[in-house]
């Protein structure tokens, strides 16, 4: 059993051999994923040295310590979220092979291929087409809400395989190629005026059968992994006390007495107040982890950040007053990244409305806390046993 | 605030999860709605052998004192889950009142003076309970003391029962015989919870501490009582949630469980997230006056500020979830909703919290 002691040497083993002054970034990147360091609760060989996650605070500080250069995880971060942990549970062993390793150092950018104009909340419904043909599958459909998908070199993707099954079974789950010709991506311009998301269209696209991942059908419970690591990831972030969206607002405040009224006031303080309070309820969450004791409140985190974000947000609007009349830029662009705290109030504001729309609505999400945390009944459905294509659509 | 903060320990330990067992299965034992509601119209209202066992047999009356003055040297942390227990059972016991405020009131007097002492030695005992007399909706921040022992207080908590009385005013903290004294019990909102009214004028009383240690005393004695106040409405509200989810799941209107309706599971959902977002503010609390951290008069705002609300809004919706029944005087949910409406005013209101936010954060109003 490795314990913190070993993994603090083996570490610096790693600093002494390729010290990262000299290193390339890339190098010491893959050096470190070859030393089991990448992400330590992974299986040995895959970039880790199957030890609980917990342990990665000694690696990643000592690397902190000697300024090692980190895979820039925003930018490849439904990789590393959503991505790997799926090719990790359901993968082969050539597919963990080829895909982990790329993908960790950020040489290949994942991006994720599940929404459909008409499957949002209801994804299951999903249209997207994939048809067996020799050793391929051949894919039509059109994909929507895809941050990344002009960088990316794959995605993962479900599609219908059968549609005359009942719409849960007939979904299977693959890895798609984002350089091949029948992949259209066009940006989605949305309401900050700039296209974080695309629209991707998928013409005779096709894919090996080696790139699926689970079995032909069982593509929905592969999802459900995807899924439960998104909203963790979304939800899970560790962040300082003013670290998310109240810091801005609360700097305004403090340096901007002219601004300052009494009904903002009030207002502030009780948002404060929440802020404060869904960042302890991060904090034991992240406690229950560490200690083993994963509970169901990870559901919960991002529906309370979402209403806090747009929350927060509208009241700095409000506070800055005649400046809040004004907009930094409308101009299309299409940002690499995505900071929820950035810009100006009025960007804050308006791309925090996202916030409990993506990664499952607030709605969905008061669903899953009602039904598998609180064991509350299902609403009655008709739906369930109906095969796909005799859906209303 | 660009100051690092410690890291609280916002879990319970084993010890803290055996103590709730061995507490919960007594309050389950020994309460129940029907003789809770013959006791809330009876001449009293507060349980005594239920106290005895809690306090003198169980001995929680003395979590809080030093083992060297007679008490289990537990802490705030082990208290605040006994607060649990005793909102989720609405138990009429005077924990928080003598084995929290008056007693951390004396604990904050420090070391030397025998009567506090002794006084601090018979209250750990639990055969003997103080109330501190000043009215329940006076919070850290804002109690004001009168001059001299003189006029009447108003709305103190179960001061009827107290066998002492802690008495603040601008001339030093004095204990007063409650035999001595005239306390006329009130009628109470919270049925749960007694209130009396107390005439000062001429008492005999030992002066136990000068004005300004009585003064620091007292804030430090409501301070507990503000931060652990929020771990009872904690348990006051997961109880409204548990019995609401129950209820929905079983009560059937239009061929189906209502609880099935996304209009009432959304708001048991959303209600759950606030219980549990609750349980980290008190936690939180908790922990920051157990282990004396400098950021517990900030932990102690918020948990209040934002746990009171919560007991309120589970408690109405329990109400409002159950339908005709919630409204009735045989169901339980009223006790937790008088409860939780009395203790939002309790120890401080949600504004003044906030005020002490604003002043401890750097947030100031215009």
């Amino acid at each position: 059993m490795t314990d913190a002691a070993e993994l603090r040497t083996r570490t610096r083993e790693l600093l002494a051999e390729y010290p990262p002054a000299t290193t390339e970034p890339l190098d010491f990147l893959k050096a470190r994923f070859d030393a089991g360091l990448a992400w330590v609760h992974y299986p040995a060989g895959l970039g880790g040295l199957d030890v609980p996650r917990s342990l990665q605070a000694v690696v990643d500080a000592e690397l902190a310590a000697a300024g090692a250069p980190d895979n820039d995880p925003r930018r490849i971060g439904i990789g590393l979220g959503m991505a790997a942990p799926t090719v990790l549970k359901y993968g082969t062993e050539e597919q963990k092979r080829r895909f982990l390793r790329p993908l960790w150092v950020g040489e290949e950018v994942w991006c994720q291929l599940f929404s459909e104009p008409g499957a949002g909340s209801d994804l299951a419904a999903l249209g997207t087409r994939a048809v067996r043909d020799g050793d391929d599958w051949v894919v039509d459909g059109q994909k929507v809400w895809t941050s990344s998908a002009h960088l990316a070199r794959w995605a993962i993707l479900i599609a219908r395989t059968d549609p005359a099954l009942p719409k849960h079974q007939g979904i299977s789950y693959f890895i798609c190629d984002m350089t091949d010709p029948g992949v259209e991506v066009r940006p989605l311009r949305q309401i900050t005026g700039e296209a974080e998301f695309n629209e991707v269209f998928l013409t005779g696209v096709r894919i090996p059968d080696a790139h699926r991942l689970g079995e032909v059908g069982a593509g929905w419970k592969v999802a459900q992994t995807t899924l439960m690591n998104e909203r963790v990831s979304i939800g899970g972030m560790r962040i300082p006390r003013e670290g998310g969206m109240i810091g801005p607002v609360a700097r305004a405040w403090r340096e901007r007495p002219e601004l300052r009224t009494h009904d903002l006031h009030q207002r502030l303080l009780a948002l404060w107040v929440e802020a404060e309070v869904a960042r302890l309820t991060g904090e034991r969450l992240r406690q229950q982890l560490v200690a083993g004791q994963p509970g169901p409140e990870g559901s919960g985190m991002k529906l309370a950040f979402a209403r806090l974000n747009q929350e927060i947000s509208g009241l700095e609007v409000e506070l800055l007053g005649q400046e809040g009349l004004l907009y930094s830029d409308w101009t299309m662009r299409r940002p690499e990244l995505v900071d929820f705290t950035g810009r100006d109030a009025g960007y804050r504001y308006l791309r925090s409305k996202g916030n409990s729309i993506e990664g499952g609505t607030s709605e969905v999400l008061l669903n899953i806390v009602a039904e598998r945390v609180l064991g509350l009944p299902a609403e009655p459905r008709n739906d369930k046993d109906v095969a796909w294509k005799d859906l209303a659509r | 605030m660009t100051a690092e903060q410690a890291t609280p320990d916002l879990l319970y330990s084993e010890a803290e999860d055996d103590l709730r067992a061995a507490v919960r299965s007594l309050l389950t034992d020994r309460t129940d709605t029907p003789a809770a509601l013959a006791r809330a119209e009876s001449d009293t209202p507060c349980d005594p052998e239920l106290w005895r066992a809690l306090g003198a047999g169980m001995e929680l009356a003395g979590l809080l004192v030093p083992e060297k003055l007679g008490g289990q040297g537990a802490s705030h942390r082990e208290a605040a889950v006994v607060l649990e227990e005793i909102g989720r059972s609405v138990a009429p016991v005077p924990f928080l009142t003598s084995a929290v405020i008056a007693t951390e009131t004396l604990l904050a007097l420090g070391d030397g003076k025998g009567e506090v002492t002794s006084l601090v030695r018979e209250l750990a005992s639990g055969h003997r309970t103080a109330a501190l007399v000043v009215p329940f909706s006076a919070g850290p921040h804002g109690v004001r003391l009168p001059g001299t022992l003189t006029g009447t207080v108003s709305a103190v908590a179960d001061a009827a029962t107290a066998d002492v009385l802690l008495v603040p005013t601008g001339a030093g903290l004095y204990a007063v015989d409650a035999a001595e004294a005239a306390i006329v019990p009130l009628t109470p909102l919270d049925l749960t919870r007694p209130l009396a009214a107390v005439t000062l004028d001429g008492l005999p009383g030992a002066l136990l501490a000068g004005p300004d240690a009585t003064l620091a005393a007292v804030r430090r004695g409501l301070l507990a009582g503000a931060g652990l106040l929020a771990s009872e409405q904690l348990g006051v509200a997961e109880w409204c949630l548990t019995e609401t989810v129950a209820y929905t799941r079983e009560r059937k209107q239009f061929n189906r469980p209502v609880g099935s309706f996304q209009a009432l599971k959304h708001r048991m959902a959303q209600l759950w997230l606030e219980v549990v977002s609750a349980r980290a503010a008190a936690r939180n609390a908790a922990d920051a006056l157990a282990t004396g951290s400098p950021e517990t008069p900030l932990a102690a705002a918020v948990a209040q500020a934002y746990c009171a609300r919560v007991a309120v809004h589970a408690a109405e919706e329990c109400v409002q979830l159950h339908g005709g029944i919630g409204m009735t005087w045989e169901h339980p949910a009223h006790l937790y909703l008088k409860r939780a409406k009395s203790a939002q005013i309790a120890l401080g209101s949600a504004g003044e919290h906030r005020a002490a936010i604003a002043e401890l954060v750097e947030l100031p109003a215009p």
